[in-house]
């Protein structure tokens, strides 16, 4: 029996303990993957002039974001990089930074950071502890940044709220916000959660908030992830509507009748008609709103994002991080216009063409702009839906494969427009039409422009002279057809 | 103390190990790196009288179709004559001096043709897992394999495509190929991009 003789003093016991502890790590292991991967970190920035969420990387045990992609939405940035250095300009304030090194200059002066500078790929990562002290340096503005919720305002932008109950009966809880808010709204049982990501929202004076009514007691002001919530607590089920340009959100208690409907904010506006979407699991569930949002006049689209990367346009450049610096700098031109514009993305998030048309037909917008990039040719191609056979609409609702064609006169004026405008530019354009989802399922005017490089190459397609020309062109051709389009609705 | 008899067996074990990994190191390198071009399915040669036929040729440096006339052979049933057309398509597009490249081993298994006038074009995964990505480059593919079928098959009114022979969302994410064709939509789309 030599063979069952211990060696080595290594015991039974301990042979045991240690098959143990790798089938534990074993199983550990993709559990704690699957519950990181579902937790993505984010950052939210308020400023003037945008306001957007970027993600946040962990490096090191620290967390990190991009400093170009912070920068891009406000204002004018340009880099130069090599292995050595990374120097980023934004307006005149000129910095550089070293990779590895916990260092940098700007305007001249330098800056201890909080941890090391990484450069990945050509992006710039720096220390989320250390945007209140860089981001001043290029701003010249104050910046007030809440680290434990990761919210950062620029400026003195903030949204305040008041709320109270009623007396009617059922009472109600309005809450006033000193400009137009959106959130995202979910209820559950003895509760309503509205979720501001793209408000300044800023806490009330108390995090509680009690009312002296038994149906709605309190509700809860919490920020967490880049995000503000507000949490009702009721003993009925409720409902959250919107007035005064998004500026009032009144809670009440839900109608029977209402309980009873199952489908989302398109058929709350009986006016107009509604494009009903395919029953999909989990679609648009994280990114519509219960209740009708203020309407945009424009809504831009970022094409593809999250795992979905479109088009590899180099070895560096991913379609999606195009599209969305394109679509952040094509809002602002159009604001610059009074065009109110709502973006379908502001960050790197994955969403269906459903969820991007549910979004839109949701906005009840008068002009959807999907912005593409390519590194296949020159210049700029417009494209209107090209319809596939579709069923039949019946009555106020249209048929979802077809909902475009009774819009496809207007989507083909503001084509005509960008275009001229374009030429005028001396941009190569063409236009054409394209089997291209979420087109035909959008009710308003739609259209996709699909962006390829100046004859310069491709690596222009990224700068912000260029998306600044393509973006001019885009906003002055839809605001010369401004009045057709609002006379077509 | 470890028994002499396991420090053999180990060192054994170790040699073993080392002499394999060599081994398989040496094999691949013998191993011809480009085994595509000749796994790559060949259809067998049509045994049918030659026709003149017009095949929508795409052309990417001007991002276009073009009307091209050629002579292949064409069986005299009407599936069999439209596989025959889209495979004479994929050979301009998969040869030398393409002007329009597609996978090495882009392949249309076969088409379909269903009363009353649709056909259904089944194209391999590799077709469209490594198609280029981009607007203009995937609509002019899917416009000319079908304007060449409804140009030289009478009686198609509608066009499918499938891949693997499952329905997909897009070529190669743009051209949306989850719905029905409308020959009519097409004819006017190979127009435009003539």
């Amino acid at each position: 029996m030599r063979w069952n003789r211990p060696v080595s003093g290594v015991g039974p016991g301990q042979s045991r303990l240690v098959i143990v502890t790798v089938i534990v790590v074993a199983v550990m292991i993709p559990v704690l993957l699957s519950v990181g991967a579902g937790d993505q970190k984010r950052i939210s920035i308020y400023s003037g002039s945008a306001n957007y969420t970027l993600n946040v990387q962990d490096r090191d045990g620290k967390e990190y974001v991009d400093l170009l992609e912070i920068l891009q939405p406000l204002g004018a940035t340009s880099i130069r990089s090599d292995r050595s250095s990374w120097r980023l300009r934004f307006g005149n304030a000129e910095s550089e930074f070293i990779p590895e090194k916990a260092r940098a200059r700007i305007r001249g002066s330098d800056f201890d950071l909080p941890g090391k500078f990484k450069l990945e790929n050509g992006r710039g990562l720096v220390p989320l502890a250390s945007l209140s002290t860089l981001l001043p340096q290029f701003l010249g503005a104050p910046v007030a940044f809440r680290e434990s919720s990761r919210r950062l305002f620029i400026g003195n932008v903030s949204v305040h709220f008041v709320a109270q109950v009623n007396r009617a009966n059922p009472p109600s809880l309005v809450m006033e916000f000193s400009s137009p808010v959106n959130p995202m709204i979910a209820t559950e049982p003895g509760k309503l959660r509205m979720v501001f990501t793209h408000e300044p929202l800023v806490p009330p004076g108390s995090q509680t908030l009690t009312f002296d009514s038994k149906i709605i007691p309190s509700a809860n002001y919490a920020e967490s992830n880049g995000a503000a919530e507000i949490a009702v607590n009721s003993s009925v089920p409720l409902l959250a509507s919107f007035s005064n340009d998004g500026r009032t959100i009144t809670i009440a208690p839900a109608p029977q009748r209402q309980l009873q409907t199952s489908i989302p904010a398109p058929e709350q506006q009986p006016a107009s008609a509604t494009a009903i979407a395919p029953p999909q699991a989990g679609a648009a569930s994280s990114v519509t709103n219960a209740s009708p949002p203020a309407t945009y006049f424009a809504v831009v689209d970022a094409s593809h994002g999250g795992e979905e990367r479109g088009a590899a346009l180099s070895d560096q450049l991913s379609e999606k991080d195009v599209t969305l610096a394109f679509a952040r700098r094509l809002k602002q031109e159009l604001e610059a216009r009074g065009l109110s514009t709502q973006l379908v993305r502001d960050s790197d998030v994955s969403l269906t063409v459903e969820q991007r048309a549910i979004l839109t037909n949701a906005a009840h917008s008068t002009v959807y702009i999907c912005l593409h990039a390519t590194s296949e040719g020159n210049g700029v191609r417009l494209y209107t839906a090209m319809l596939p056979a579709g069923a039949e609409s019946r009555g106020p609702f249209l048929d979802w494969d077809t909902a475009q064609s009774a819009s496809r006169a207007t989507s083909q004026v503001v084509e005509t427009s960008l275009a001229t405008e374009f030429e005028k530019r001396q941009v190569a354009v063409r236009s054409l039409m394209a089997p291209l989802r979420p087109l035909n399922n959008v009710t308003t005017a739609a259209i996709a422009i699909e962006v390829a490089s100046p004859a310069s190459g491709i690596v222009d397609l990224n700068s912000p002279q260029y998306q600044q020309l393509i973006s001019e062109s885009i906003a002055s051709g839809v605001l010369a057809v401004r009045d057709k389009l609002g006379a077509a609705r | 103390m470890i028994p002499r008899h396991l420090a053999i067996a180990v060192a054994v074990m170790f040699a073993v190990t080392i002499g394999m990994s060599v081994y398989i190191w040496r094999t691949r390198r013998m191993v011809p790196t480009e085994p595509a071009a000749y796994s790559h399915p060949v259809a067998p040669p049509v045994e049918a009288p030659t026709e003149e036929v017009t095949l929508y040729v795409a052309h990417d440096d001007i991002g276009a179709l073009r009307a091209q006339t050629a002579r292949i052979p064409l069986p005299s049933g009407r599936q069999e004559r439209a596989e025959e057309l889209l495979r004479a398509l994929l050979r301009l597009y998969l040869g030398p001096s393409s002007s329009h490249p597609l996978p090495a081993v882009a392949e249309v298994h076969d088409v379909y043709l269903v009363d009353p006038g649709l056909a259904v074009i089944d194209l391999n995964s590799a077709f469209a897992d490594g198609h280029r990505s981009g607007i203009l480059v995937e609509e002019l593919t899917i416009a000319s394999l079908a304007r060449t079928l409804s140009a030289n098959v009478p009686g198609i009114n509608r066009i499918k495509i499938l891949v693997d022979g499952k329905g997909r969302d897009t070529l190669a994410g743009h051209a949306d190929i989850s719905g029905f064709y409308d020959v009519e939509a097409v004819d006017q789309l190979a127009a435009e991009l003539q």
